[in-house]
């Protein structure tokens, strides 16, 4: 089963191209460390979900591309046709000439109707082409115009037109520094919208990659390309072809549909986190062993401890004891910053994955009160290494995770609006007061029952 | 943006009078889609309109010509120009058929004349201009009241003829100043008019107000009526002041001149320098003035005419900067204002 990606916006359009690209080097190349018939279904599993076959032989790879400005279209367009091993269709974008001007009233309101045919026209191409549909992946960032707000027009419309195929948002959080100065009344719109028509939100949060950059990739100067490279190897190490328990024998057919079962038990709680281990710059790779048990530990405190990356993690913090009163245990909680999950999905890749003890996962402790550990908790493994690393493990995760970061853009939006600054360059468009309330309290509504979990 | 730099030129026509100019540069995001993969080679262009005679430096504020002209991918050059004409838009360093996408309009010919007789003259062509015979004599109701009714039909049909060659129009961009007759009385009814009959498109003003030290009279009247037309009709306005323009080219020579430092100043990056002329002119009083503001249009307009993983078009500019209708006053600095030739000198932090 196929997925269509949706790429929107500067942002969107860039990622995904690194993420076709990852996924092309990883199938491509020669370090899987499986047999030969693994590698080859693997090969065309991924194949099957990401890319459909053109007369050259050159992968074409199943995505539409949209912004309302062409440069960096263009820009797309050519270096993916410069790497000779897969490309995009020439058909498959729409661009304007104006750009948004990172107003999530004008694209959401100007330009969305305005070139709805068109956009869901050459959505529809891909569909067709496709042979089963697994779902739409959509790429964009919250804090500009396109991405954030014809991106939520857009997931509106895919999800009246296809009600019954999965749509999962793939959100980059913007910087807390970030050069758009309304970049919090962007993210507050988006996500509210995003939430009533999208199955899922899959965050990546700009400054949490950064630091990635920094401090375990140690790259000097960072520049937008090697943030987009680390989120790529994350996204691919999730929607590369994997067995579920189900179905060990064969690859999953059904990547998106499986995501979504896992991890979204309740319509409420649709904001996804993903961690990956290891990360390390590329010649430090063949130089370095790792051992399941060590990187499991790793994760599983990344998780309990909210942690974002491998190094820095704070070991204090544990699970309450399960036998603990209901008040202790609540404001252990809040002192320790315990990150109470719905649902965790861990994904495995590499050698020996078979032999991997997942009971600590299993523990009651992490999960809230009203999901079984055995319901709440999946596993995903392949013998095939992904990208270079021997072994790899990556973690998506429906927690707390994301609470404090929603917390900061909702009380700094609310802080802007109190003064209504900015506020008539939206009502130019026709989003008026009562949407930005109304969004507001949508995100307060998610924000306390993430709380109280 | 060190090495590619022009000239903005202020004139001093023969008969003693101040002239106010007044330059509207229509953009467009008319981009050849597809078709245009290569990317021009890099042209300076120069502009070059010599001086007439040697007012004194003193007269700072009053004329100012502004010329953007910089290309390097097609996408860019397109924003500033249309292709007209059947030939290469560039051949050997001179430009073939290339028409700039502006409007010149100033109630005495003099000046205008001297564009049409100089290097650009292939550039503009005698539709994109209005000129008449008299002049303002400084006074804003002369500017705005009598040649504004008088040539609205004219601006109007002008205007319209140059959006036609436009794909897409994003904004206007006004450069005119703010002390004489011209510039900020008839400036500001054009910009009424935009308002009026293109109310969609951003309307960026490049004003120059006039320094304590300027010697027309009526200059702070000029000014505040200007300012009120302004406020209401503008989107966006960088003001621009002479006096800072003094000061810093003041720097920059104290800095090249100083001995100490100045041997290893890198002379084509100066912001006030002026690389690869096409004819050698001796630098007259305001180029060096007029290329700092140009380097800084040029600059602001950067990420629209270049690729680059994080583009800030202008209408972005005026979203995140605009926070309530009225406050729409943007200040604007550059730096550096000169790079060290030799890189064992620690540079300014």
């Amino acid at each position: 089963m196929s997925i269509v990606a949706v790429q929107l916006g500067q942002c969107g359009n860039q990622i995904g191209q690194e993420v076709f690209n990852t996924i092309c080097g990883d199938v491509r190349g020669t370090h899987g460390l499986c047999s030969k018939k693994e590698n080859e279904a693997y090969h065309d599993a991924c194949t099957e979900r990401f890319f459909s076959e053109a007369e050259s032989g050159v992968p074409v790879a199943r995505a539409v591309l949209v912004d309302m400005e062409p440069k960096v279209i263009s820009q797309t367009l050519s270096i993916a046709a410069r790497s000779g091993h897969w490309k995009y269709n020439d058909q498959s974008h729409f661009c304007q000439k104006q750009g948004s001007g990172n107003n999530w009233a004008n694209g959401y309101s100007v330009h969305g109707p305005r070139n709805k045919e068109v956009i869901m026209n050459l959505v529809r191409k891909e569909v067709e082409k496709c042979d089963r549909l697994s779902g739409f992946f959509t790429i964009m960032s919250m804090a500009g115009g396109t991405g954030s707000g014809l991106g939520a027009f857009v997931t509106q419309c895919l999800r009246d037109a296809f009600p019954t195929s999965f749509i999962l948002n793939h959100v980059i959080w913007p910087y807390g520094t970030g050069e758009v100065i309304v970049q919090n009344y962007n993210s507050v719109l988006t996500l509210s919208h995003l939430y009533q028509s999208s199955d899922a939100l899959l965050v990546h949060e700009n400054d949490v990659i950064h630091k990635i950059c920094a401090q375990l990739m140690h790259i000097k100067q960072i520049s937008f390309r090697d943030v987009n490279q680390v989120i790529a190897h994350q996204l691919g190490s999730v929607f590369q072809p994997a067995h579920t328990a189900e179905a060990s024998l064969h690859y999953s057919r059904n990547p998106l549909g499986d995501l979504m079962e896992t991890l979204v038990p309740h319509p409420e709680f649709k904001m996804l986190g993903l961690r990956n281990i290891p990360q390390m710059p590329e010649n430090s790779l063949a130089y370095s062993t790792f051992s399941w048990h060590g990187l499991l530990k790793h994760l599983r405190q990344m998780l309990i401890a909210n942690a974002k990356m491998e190094e820095g993690i704070d070991w204090q913090v544990r699970p309450p004891c399960p036998g603990s009163s209901i008040s202790s245990s609540h404001s252990t909680n809040k002192l320790l910053h315990f990150n109470t999950s719905i649902a965790n999905l861990v994904i495995l890749r590499g050698k020996d994955t078979h032999s991997v003890d997942l009971g600590s996962f299993r523990d009651p402790s992490l999960y809230t009160s009203w999901l079984n550990p055995q319901d709440a908790f999946n596993e995903w493994k392949t013998p095939r290494a992904f990208n270079k690393y021997e072994k790899s493990a990556s973690l998506v995760s429906n927690s707390q995770f994301l609470l404090k970061p929603l917390d900061n853009v909702v009380g700094k939006a609310w802080n802007m609006f109190a003064s209504k600054a900015y506020v008539h360059q939206y009502t130019k468009f026709g989003i008026e007061e009562e949407d930005f309330l109304d969004s507001f309290t949508a995100l307060e509504q998610v924000i306390s029952s993430y709380t109280n979990l | 943006m060190g090495e590619e730099t022009f000239h903005v030129f202020l004139f001093h026509p023969p008969d003693g009078l101040l002239r106010i100019f007044l330059i509207e540069i229509v953009f467009c995001n008319c981009i050849l889609w597809g078709k245009h993969e290569a990317c021009c080679g890099r042209v300076h262009f120069k502009v070059f309109i010599t001086l007439n005679n040697k007012k004194s430096k003193r007269e700072l504020y009053s004329n100012i010509c502004c010329l953007i002209f910089y290309y390097s991918s097609k996408l860019g050059m397109l924003l500033f120009f249309r292709s007209a004409g059947d030939g290469p838009d560039i051949y050997k360093g001179k430009i073939c058929s290339l028409k700039a996408r502006a409007l010149l309009i100033d109630m005495e010919e003099g000046v205008v004349n001297e564009i049409l007789q100089g290097p650009l003259r292939d550039v503009f062509d005698s539709k994109q201009l209005i000129t008449d015979v008299s002049g303002s004599g400084n006074n804003w109701a002369v500017g705005y009241k009598v040649y504004g009714c008088q040539y609205r039909e004219n601006i109007v049909e002008k205007l319209r003829k140059t959006a036609e060659h436009c794909d897409c129009l994003q904004c206007f961009f006004i450069i005119h100043s703010m002390g004489g007759g011209t510039g900020s009385g008839l400036g500001t009814f054009v910009l009424n008019l935009l308002e009026d009959e293109f109310p969609e498109v951003y309307r960026f003003v490049t004003s120059v107000y006039p320094s304590g030290e300027d010697d027309v009279i009526t200059s702070p009247y000029n000014s505040v009526l200007a300012m009120k037309e302004l406020n209401e009709h503008a989107d966006c306005v960088l003001p621009i002041e002479n006096e800072s323009l003094f000061d810093i080219v003041n720097k920059i020579h104290h800095m090249v001149n100083s001995g100490k430092l100045g041997s290893t100043v890198k002379p084509n990056s100066l912001v006030t320098s002026s690389a690869g002329t096409t004819k050698k002119v001796q630098e007259k009083p305001f180029d060096a003035m007029n290329n700092i503001v140009a380097n800084l249009l040029l600059n602001l307009t950067s990420s629209a005419r270049f690729e680059g993983s994080l583009n800030m078009d202008l209408n972005e500019i005026s979203m995140n900067l605009v926070p309530f209708p009225r406050l729409h006053y943007l200040v604007s600095s550059l730096t550096p204002l000169y790079t060290l030739a030799d890189v064992n000198i620690p540079s300014r932090r």
